[in-house]
């Protein structure tokens, strides 16, 4: 470094603090960023729900609704949740990666709002959503799923979709940084989340399930977010509906971005 | 010592305001183990101070405190005149830390990485681009700007690293450990930036396991073993310390090493300290006369020396007789 360089580096002032919700921004565009750098993400988040979406309509369609037609018209609203409620898994996993590799050490010691991070993570849950969810509603329309709340009703839904994501996602940020290996976080996360998905009504009415389980199911959140976008999906949903699916999202946001900002802030 | 013209504040009661640190007590425990054990420190605005100490000895632990990244068990600390505890926020404002491992993001280019830092500091649009450009031009890095930091070398990394740090000029910087694992050259190019900063007026508390690195480059250097600072002052006090001279000798023969560090021992009544060589032996001395004696009787007992030497200690020899143990 000459001596020219070093005075360009010295006497910079810092501009005017930024906003929270600026320093949040800014970590959603590196949330963004790493869809450019890391297109290996962007190839799991495809493939994934396509080759769900495909394999239990298919496979299961028939036998279980008569047709994969039929089947599609039930299933498509709970493979989105199904989805969404696994797509969360990113974060906590890259919250894990950047915890070990010491860049959170660089974002605390920084005067910045604290949660922004976080909102950061969450911007690029949400791209991941929008991605996933656009995917699978795209092949279901093409294999004859037509929801029949319109327009209205697709955005209500992924809208509400977007609310179970964020819910989950506090999930498993709390375990980001709890757990220092991120495929910890990964299979952690899953032994706790595939109870939840498959004992729910995603993929099956509850009707022919042993009692015990069918109570579980019936009260089961993610049972609850799948019922809400069918009916809103649909047309036919209840504010009700709407309003107990987001019973789960809201408890879940309450108990765990508290305990993020404490698990975070703790030294 | 230039005097600091960044985060100039009114100085508050006595000498205060003319530190960029001042320590008392500090404490940290992870467990059992005490990692810094009641540590008092007072750094001059403007000044290189080095922390020397080998691993283990809490160096990471209190950097990590004094940048409020960890928390302290006891004691209190003020940093550029704010409280550790009670004012985290604008100690955050007016400082900058490097840690000891580099904290950029690998899948992102050196440029995004600073060009995300520049906004976090609250840089807009172009001119949060023309600071990223400025650093990577500033740390020799304009040719790797567009490339994914996962693809630098590690003399490369911590350029960027330490570049990362100076987005806005901080009022002390920390650095843990700033030239390890670099080569040679490298290492000669970040003393050569930590001088150009200090020159500046930035405060700059580095910590180091090389010996040579504190006495070349810091004006005061804390020696801190197990926690403890054991010792503190210039290169030239701290060689003062530890007696009048140092006496060197080479023995031809290593099977006759032992015997030789026992005749040593028993004359000078001074520690005797093997080198890494093993044929190499190093023992303080009171006087230079008691130096001829000690080789004298090695002769005599039929030892043959093929070197010896009487000078002032070596940093290292220091933090020898200092812990009475070697420094890594
Ligand atoms: N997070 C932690 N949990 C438990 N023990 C810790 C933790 N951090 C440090 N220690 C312990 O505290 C002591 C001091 O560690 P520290 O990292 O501060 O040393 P250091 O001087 O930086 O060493 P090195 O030169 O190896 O970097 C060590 O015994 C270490 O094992
Ligand atoms: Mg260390």
């Amino acid at each position: 470094m000459t001596d020219t360089q070093t005075h360009a580096l010295l006497g910079i002032q810092r501009p005017r603090r930024p906003s929270g919700v600026s320093n949040a921004l800014v970590f959603g565009w590196r949330a963004a960023l790493k869809f450019k750098y890391v297109p290996e993400q962007l190839f799991d988040l495809v493939m994934t729900p396509i080759m769900f979406t495909l394999l239990f309509t298919f496979v299961f369609g028939g036998a279980l609704a008569g047709s994969p037609k039929e089947y599609l018209q039930f299933f498509l609203p709970g493979i989105l949740v199904q989805t969404v409620v696994f797509n969360a898994v990113y974060s906590g996993m890259g919250l894990s990666t950047d915890l070990g590799k010491g860049l959170f050490d660089r974002f605390r010691s920084l005067p910045i709002w604290p949660l922004a991070p976080f909102a950061g993570l969450m911007v690029g849950d949400v791209l991941r959503h929008l991605i996933a969810g656009a995917i699978i509603l795209s092949i279901g329309l093409m294999l004859g799923y037509r929801p029949e709340g319109g327009v209205f009703g697709v955005v209500a839904a992924f809208l509400l979709l977007f609310a179970i994501g964020f819910g989950m996602g506090w999930v498993f940020i709390v375990l980001g940084l709890l757990i220092s290996t991120p495929m910890t976080v990964m299979t952690s996360g899953f032994a706790f989340l595939f109870p939840l998905v498959f004992a729910s009504n995603i993929m099956v009415e509850p009707a022919t399930m042993p009692e015990w389980l069918r109570v579980f199911v019936e009260v089961n959140p993610v049972s609850l977010a799948a019922t809400a976008m069918r009916g809103l999906m649909s047309g036919a949903a209840s504010l009700q509906d709407v309003a107990v699916a987001l019973i789960g999202p809201a408890v879940l946001t309450i108990l765990l971005a508290p305990t993020t900002l404490w698990l975070y802030l703790r030294r | 010592m230039t005097d600091t013209s960044t985060g100039t504040r009114l100085p508050r009661a006595g000498e205060e305001g003319l530190l960029a640190v001042s320590a008392r007590g500090l404490k940290k425990r992870f467990g059992e183990v005490v990692a810094v054990d009641g540590i008092d420190l007072d750094v001059p605005k403007g000044m290189i101070f080095a922390i020397l100490g080998p691993n283990g000895a809490g160096k990471t632990t209190l950097m990590r405190m004094l940048s409020t990244l960890a928390k302290p068990d006891g004691g209190s600390a003020a940093v550029m005149g704010h409280d550790l505890l009670n004012e985290p926020g604008e100690v955050r404002a007016s400082i900058a830390m490097t840690g000891q491992f580099a904290s950029l993001d690998e899948d992102l280019t050196g440029r995004d990485n600073l060009v995300l830092l520049a906004r976090l500091w609250g840089f807009r649009g172009r001119s949060a681009k023309q600071r990223a450009d400025d650093l990577l031009a500033a740390f020799d890095l304009s040719d790797a700007a567009t490339r994914q930091v996962k693809t630098y070398s590690g003399g490369m990394r911590r350029r960027l690293d330490i570049a990362a740090s100076l987005v806005v000029t901080p009022g002390v910087l920390f650095l843990d450990e700033p030239t390890t694992g670099l080569d040679p050259t490298a290492r000669q190019g970040v003393w050569r930036m930590i001088r150009g900063l200090a020159q500046s007026g930035v405060t700059i508390l580095l910590t180091t396991q090389y010996l040579d690195e504190a006495d070349q480059l810091a004006a005061r250097i804390a020696v801190i073993d197990k926690g403890r600072k054991i010792a503190e002052g210039t290169s030239r006090e701290l060689k003062a310390q530890t007696g009048s001279g140092f006496l060197h000798v080479a023995i031809h023969d290593p099977m006759q090493i032992e015997k030789a560090a026992a005749i040593l021992e028993a004359r000078l009544k001074h520690k005797v300290r093997r080198g890494v060589e093993g044929a190499e032996l190093s023992v303080t001395t009171d006087s230079p006369k008691d130096a001829s004696d000690a080789i004298a009787s090695l002769i005599d007992s039929g030892i043959e020396v093929s070197d010896f030497r009487l000078g002032s200690p070596s940093l290292d020899e220091v933090f020898f007789s200092l812990t009475g143990h070697d420094a890594s």
